[in-house]
């Protein structure tokens, strides 16, 4: 069995009747990189301070190094944490914020100017140590507010959105930098974020948070391609949703059908519970943009075919709504002719279709088994971005 | 009609609009302090005769209740500027990061509320509590604390309460300035890397409030030092207060040059004070000056 740094059991927060965390339970093994991905107000900030022990639990316990942290003070937790504006102390120079909390600790002069130079030059900012902290640039100040915890050897390293306030350039940037770091400290990293792409793009492992419940947890792949719940089918990753009822079965998938007749063919979900859509009842089916292929005519549709009798995949209709030019995330914003339902569909990266006009029509069609749709009856989650 | 942006109007409109503030620095501070500098420097040898002379500044060296007088003061004012900063951290650490909204404005009113009432009736107010026959004495004796009333007047911790009283508000405004502005974060950052409750205040908030504190105490070292009513009324005529032997000079004796000696020995002693406590704090005094 894996080791496990970091275990929560059945941890609950009330705050007056709002339940902020309820009563979640989950493990984060040993040198992974675990997100907590989640819209605001999830929940995520207060599960976060509960493990850096700023707040305590209403119920339940967590574990740390499997050490009940009970009682224990945030100052004496085997756990750091890297804040959201970074909290670099402006007081003291980069140098004099590494070695905080090894002098807090009792590390003698010599000692702790030896580990905050290797430990500056591990994080790629060599002789800064004397530098102000304003006259660093941001991913730089990063660095040291990840320099600042590390150089304490935290069994957890816990990360606020870190990459919230720089601007989009250097977040790219320092999403690789993050990645490398972890993978060369070996530390395990708890990180919270509502940017569904630094969680994919970071992580061994993502929670997708809402309303207090872990929704789905699982690697970056399996939320993506078999979301388990619509939110997160919703919420990570670009989705076309289709709401309707299911008006057929053919064995692993359902046809939805809208209030205004169009169908949707798509791969069953089981709901949590083990629930499966039967003919009649509420359903949601969602379907990727770049899951959609494009044709003008039906001639030059690249039709998939469907697995168990190799017949071909539905096609739809729409007109082209608008043209969302974004280099290789370019995508065609359509509404389907029937249901006047808007659809999007990424175009293709050879440049073909990048001709469509505003009003033409055109036909689109998709793999019903990379679509997926959910039973939405009876008080199912909702919510999302579509 | 002149042109506006012209060098000359905008001169003049520069002009204009200091011109209050000039003519109250020039009319109201510089002009009195001139003409006692003058008066300071100056020695009385017959009948409406005067010469210059250093004699007020030599008989304030020269006589040793003065000179003991002035150390008093100053140490008091020191010791009551420590205290005051002592009570207000709390107040203003209170008021800045543990209330928000309406508890907070709450907090800060009560603060204030004194100094709706005048000066005079406040002092009287503690004369009331503090005198032999007042409130504070009587209960000491219901509580059988001591067999007989005791007079709390007239004392130097009498004048000190008095003095932290006064002041406090003055300390509370730039500290609660200084501490709002610190960022929650950087105290919880410094807790989160192992500092205790101590080491955070001595590390992080401490050096944060600096320039707030150091405003504060400067403020309020000024206001003790020149304080007349609160050392007289509560020390009584031997309270030996510095600014009570300048009113004593200048209305009981009559003696203006030495008044007015008197009166700059203080504000030397005032500056020099708050050029230490600059020096030593490590601060500077634009970036002091900036949070009173």
């Amino acid at each position: 069995m894996t080791a496990v740094d970091l275990e929560a059991k059945s941890l609950l927060k009330r705050f007056g009747s709002h339940v902020a965390v309820d009563s979640l339970s989950f493990a984060v093994t040993r040198g992974s990189f675990f997100s907590i991905l989640g819209p605001s107000g999830c929940g995520k900030t207060t599960l976060l301070r509960m493990i850096a022990g700023f707040i305590g639990p209403d119920s339940g316990d967590i574990e740390i190094g499997g050490r009940s942290m009970q009682g224990v003070p945030p100052n004496r937790r085997p756990v750091n944490m890297v804040f959201q504006q970074l909290a670099l102390f402006p007081m003291m120079s980069v140098g004099e914020n590494v070695a905080y909390g090894l002098a807090r600790r009792g590390v003698g002069r010599a000692e702790r100017e030896a580990k905050v130079a290797a430990m500056l030059e591990r994080v790629g900012l060599p002789g800064a140590a004397g530098k102000r902290t304003d006259e660093l640039s941001g991913g730089q100040r990063q660095r040291v507010a990840i320099a600042r915890s590390l150089v304490l050897e935290p069994t957890l390293l816990l990360l606020d959105e870190p990459l919230g306030a720089l601007d989009l350039k250097l977040r790219e940037r320092m999403k690789i930098e993050l990645k490398q770091l972890q993978a060369a400290f070996g530390t395990t990293f708890v990180y919270i974020t509502h940017d569904q792409s630094e969680a994919l793009v970071l992580s061994d492992q993502v929670a997708v948070m809402n309303a207090g419940r872990f929704e789905q947890v699982g690697s970056p792949q399996a939320l993506y391609y078999s979301p388990a719940t619509p939110f997160v089918a919703g919420f990570v990753g670009a989705n076309n949703r289709i709401e309707g009822r299911v008006s057929a079965l053919h064995g692993a998938l359902a046809d939805v059908t809208t209030p205004e007749g169009w169908v949707v063919r798509a791969q069953i979900q089981a709901a949590p519970d083990g629930r499966r859509p039967s003919v009649g009842d509420a359903a949601t089916a969602f379907v990727r943009p770049e899951v959609a292929v494009l044709g003008r005519t039906a001639a030059d549709l690249d039709r998939p075919t469907i697995a168990p009798g190799d017949e071909a995949a539905p096609v739809h209709e729409g007109v082209v709504e608008s043209l969302l030019f974004d280099g290789a995330n370019s995508a065609v914003l359509l509404r389907e002719a029937r249901s006047r339902a808007e659809f999007r569909v990424a175009l293709p990266q050879t440049g073909r279709y990048a001709d469509l006009k505003v009003d033409e029509r055109v036909l689109f069609t998709f793999a019903p088994e990379r679509a997926v749709c959910f039973a939405t009856g009876g008080g199912g989650t909702g919510g999302g971005h579509g | 009609m002149a042109e506006v942006g012209s060098k000359t109007t905008r001169l003049l409109l520069l002009g204009l609009l200091l011109a209050p503030a000039l003519v109250w620095l020039v009319g109201v501070i510089l002009l009195p302090h001139l003409d006692l500098a003058l008066l300071s420097f100056r020695e009385r040898i017959g009948p409406g005769e005067f010469s210059w002379s250093l004699a007020q500044y030599r008989t304030f060296f020269a006589e040793p209740l003065y000179w003991d007088v002035f150390v008093r003061t100053a140490v008091i004012s020191v010791i009551a500027t420590g205290l005051t900063l002592l009570i207000a951290f709390p107040i203003a650490w209170t008021i800045a990061k543990l209330t928000r909204g309406r508890v907070s404005a709450l907090l800060f009113a009560v603060c204030l509320i004194p100094f709706w009432v005048s000066e005079t009736v406040r002092t009287l107010g503690w004369m009331i509590l503090l005198r032999e026959t007042g409130v504070l004495p009587a209960v000491l004796v219901s509580l059988g604390i001591t067999d007989t009333p005791v007079e709390m007047l007239y004392r130097d911790a009498t004048i000190l309460v008095g003095l932290v009283y006064t002041s406090l508000l003055f300390m509370v405004v730039p500290l609660y300035s200084s501490l709002e502005s610190l960022d929650d974060s950087l105290i919880e950052a410094a807790y989160d890397l192992g500092g205790s409750g101590w080491t955070v205040l001595r590390t992080v908030v401490i050096p944060h409030a600096a320039p707030g504190i150091t405003a504060g105490c400067i403020v309020v070292f000024m206001l003790t030092l020149g304080n007349y009513l609160t050392a007289s009324l509560l020390g009584g005529k031997n309270s030996l207060w510095f600014t009570e032997q300048i009113y004593t000079q200048f209305i009981t004796r009559f003696n203006w040059e030495q008044g007015a000696a008197f009166g700059f020995l203080l504000l030397a002693l005032s500056s020099l004070m708050v050029w230490l406590g600059l020096r030593l704090s490590g601060q500077k005094f634009a970036d002091v000056m900036s949070r009173t």
